[in-house]
């Protein structure tokens, strides 16, 4: 049985919401730099800093990070494809990091976007957005950010769907 | 994919793929941190029975970017002096630990004959067997005019509509075996230049036309000139008169290179006798992409261990 979470207007708000949160947690310091993960992350980060910058006139950037050389089970899963990692010119030293996911589960996908970050320079700040944080973490990890907290079974799959990718915003649950 | 032994395995979805992660380890080498954490904790050991410069070192540099542990044999100076056989070799080294075994070794064949023959566990990579295949050679050199000829854009795509004039000592040559297969699965046109000496008889399997001289191969204004190494350690008798009428009629030289399109480049696997199959104004003009091939040699092998590390079958 499927079930919808979360509608458009729903992920609308709660993405606002997100982006008054950030703006406040700066206190007036600027340079802020949306890191998306792929797939979906990138899309959600894109839209949060046009927000963030609606909100409080500012400069802010956005890339994306790949971290699936930095995934720690690697040698247990068949291989998967690598994107592209992009990140401003001017580097990430002395920025205030927001790194943006779709899904929190398990906490390991943060893990090795810290790890990745820690390669790429270092930042001041590194935060953590996510749209849906659906519990279950297997390490010491917690969202700063969070669009929706929703409990889930173990067994359950959550899918989330972004218009630039999937044609439509929505969350369910299957 | 568990093991890389000839570029007959590569599907053109699978080499995209591997030229793909390869574009993005290029983007790691530029970083002040040129490592990834992603073989911590294994070791590769390469294995070479005949003499390497650039595929050693540049499997080494692959290893260690990814935080492998590496050991390397080199068949001088070990118990192969004493008649230790391969297959007690290779189980040996992995006894040690061995994760993945990069294996160069004089006589055809001999890669897939230690996959084949289940001698050992670990991953096993043809760094270049005899005059058979060099896969990741093959590799790189697609990567290499990927990148020169499809520039921002590259990324996903294979290489249709290129036209490739491979040159020279195509008999003794791995590198235009495992050449002319890839290029052919990645959809580009192969033409191949030898004198009749140094063509292979099995050319017909190669899906590649034949002309008899580098300048009939010229005017068809290929973009990309592959010159090869003419192998003299693996000659021994006159495959062709003397070197001056090879290089007179099949090197590479700044009139044939004249008559090329200057978006057209030259490539050389390495390592080159400069004055016989390739000018040294050829190889240091701005056509030449010789440096550029060992530059992203490092970059597809880390692809490839990275592409073989998930399969254990």
């Amino acid at each position: 049985m499927m079930r919808i979470v979360l509608t458009k207007p729903d992920i609308d708000r709660a993405l606002k919401r997100i982006a008054h949160e950030i703006v406040e947690s700066q206190r007036g310091r600027f340079g802020l730099v949306f890191l998306g993960i792929p797939t979906r992350g990138v899309h959600l980060a894109r839209r949060l800093a046009r927000l963030v910058a609606d909100i409080e006139p500012q400069e802010v950037q956005v890339g994306t990070l790949d971290v699936t050389m930095y995934r720690d089970d690697l040698a247990h899963q068949s291989t998967r494809a690598t994107v592209a990692t992009d990140i401003p010119a001017a580097g990430i030293d002395g920025t205030t990091v927001i790194l943006v996911d779709d899904v929190l589960f398990s906490g390991r996908t943060v893990r090795a976007a810290l790890d990745a970050i820690t390669a790429l320079g270092r930042p001041d700040v590194v935060r953590f957005a996510v749209l849906v944080d659906r519990g279950h973490r297997e390490l010491p990890i917690r969202a700063d950010f969070v669009g929706k907290n929703l409990p889930t079974s173990t067994s359950e799959r959550v899918n989330v769907s972004i218009a630039e990718v999937d044609d439509r915003d929505e969350v369910s649950i299957a | 994919m568990k093991h890389l032994i000839s570029t007959r395995d590569l599907t053109s979805d699978k080499a995209v793929a591997i030229l793909d992660t390869a574009h993005d380890m290029v983007d790691v080498r530029s970083r002040d941190v040129k490592k990834l954490p992603t073989l911590r904790g294994k070791t590769v050991a390469n294995v070479f029975f005949e003499d390497s410069t650039r595929t050693r070192l540049s499997f080494e540099a692959a290893a260690l970017a990814l935080s492998a542990d590496v050991t390397t044999f080199t068949a001088q100076g070990s118990s192969v002096s004493k008649g230790e056989s391969l297959k007690d070799t290779l189980q040996t080294l992995e006894a040690m630990g061995a994760d993945f075994i990069v294996l160069r070794h004089s006589h055809s064949g001999v890669a897939a004959t230690v996959v084949n023959n289940g001698w050992v566990d670990a991953h096993i990579i043809n760094a270049g067997d005899g005059t058979h295949e060099h896969p990741t050679q093959a590799l790189l050199d697609a990567f290499t005019m990927r990148s020169r000829l499809r520039g921002e854009t590259a990324r996903g795509m294979d290489l249709s509509g290129i036209a490739v004039a491979i040159v020279g000592d195509i008999l003794h040559s791995r590198v235009a075996r495992s050449n002319a297969l890839l290029l052919r699965t990645l959809g580009a046109s192969v033409t191949l230049a030898a004198p009749q000496t140094l063509l292979p008889r099995e050319i017909g399997g190669w899906g590649a036309t034949v002309v008899s001289t580098l300048d009939e191969a010229i005017e068809t204004r290929p973009d990309v000139v592959m010159t090869l190494r003419v192998q003299k350690e693996r000659m021994s008798s006159g495959f062709f008169p003397s070197e001056s009428e090879f290089s007179a009629l099949w090197g590479m030289n700044d009139s044939r290179l004249s008559r090329l399109p200057s978006t057209s480049i030259v490539m050389h696997p390495g390592p080159m006798n400069r004055g016989l199959e390739i000018s040294g104004s050829v190889a240091d003009s701005a056509q030449s992409t010789v440096t550029e091939q060992v530059a992203n040699g490092v970059a597809i092998r880390m692809a490839v261990l990275y592409t073989l590390m998930g399969d254990s079958r």
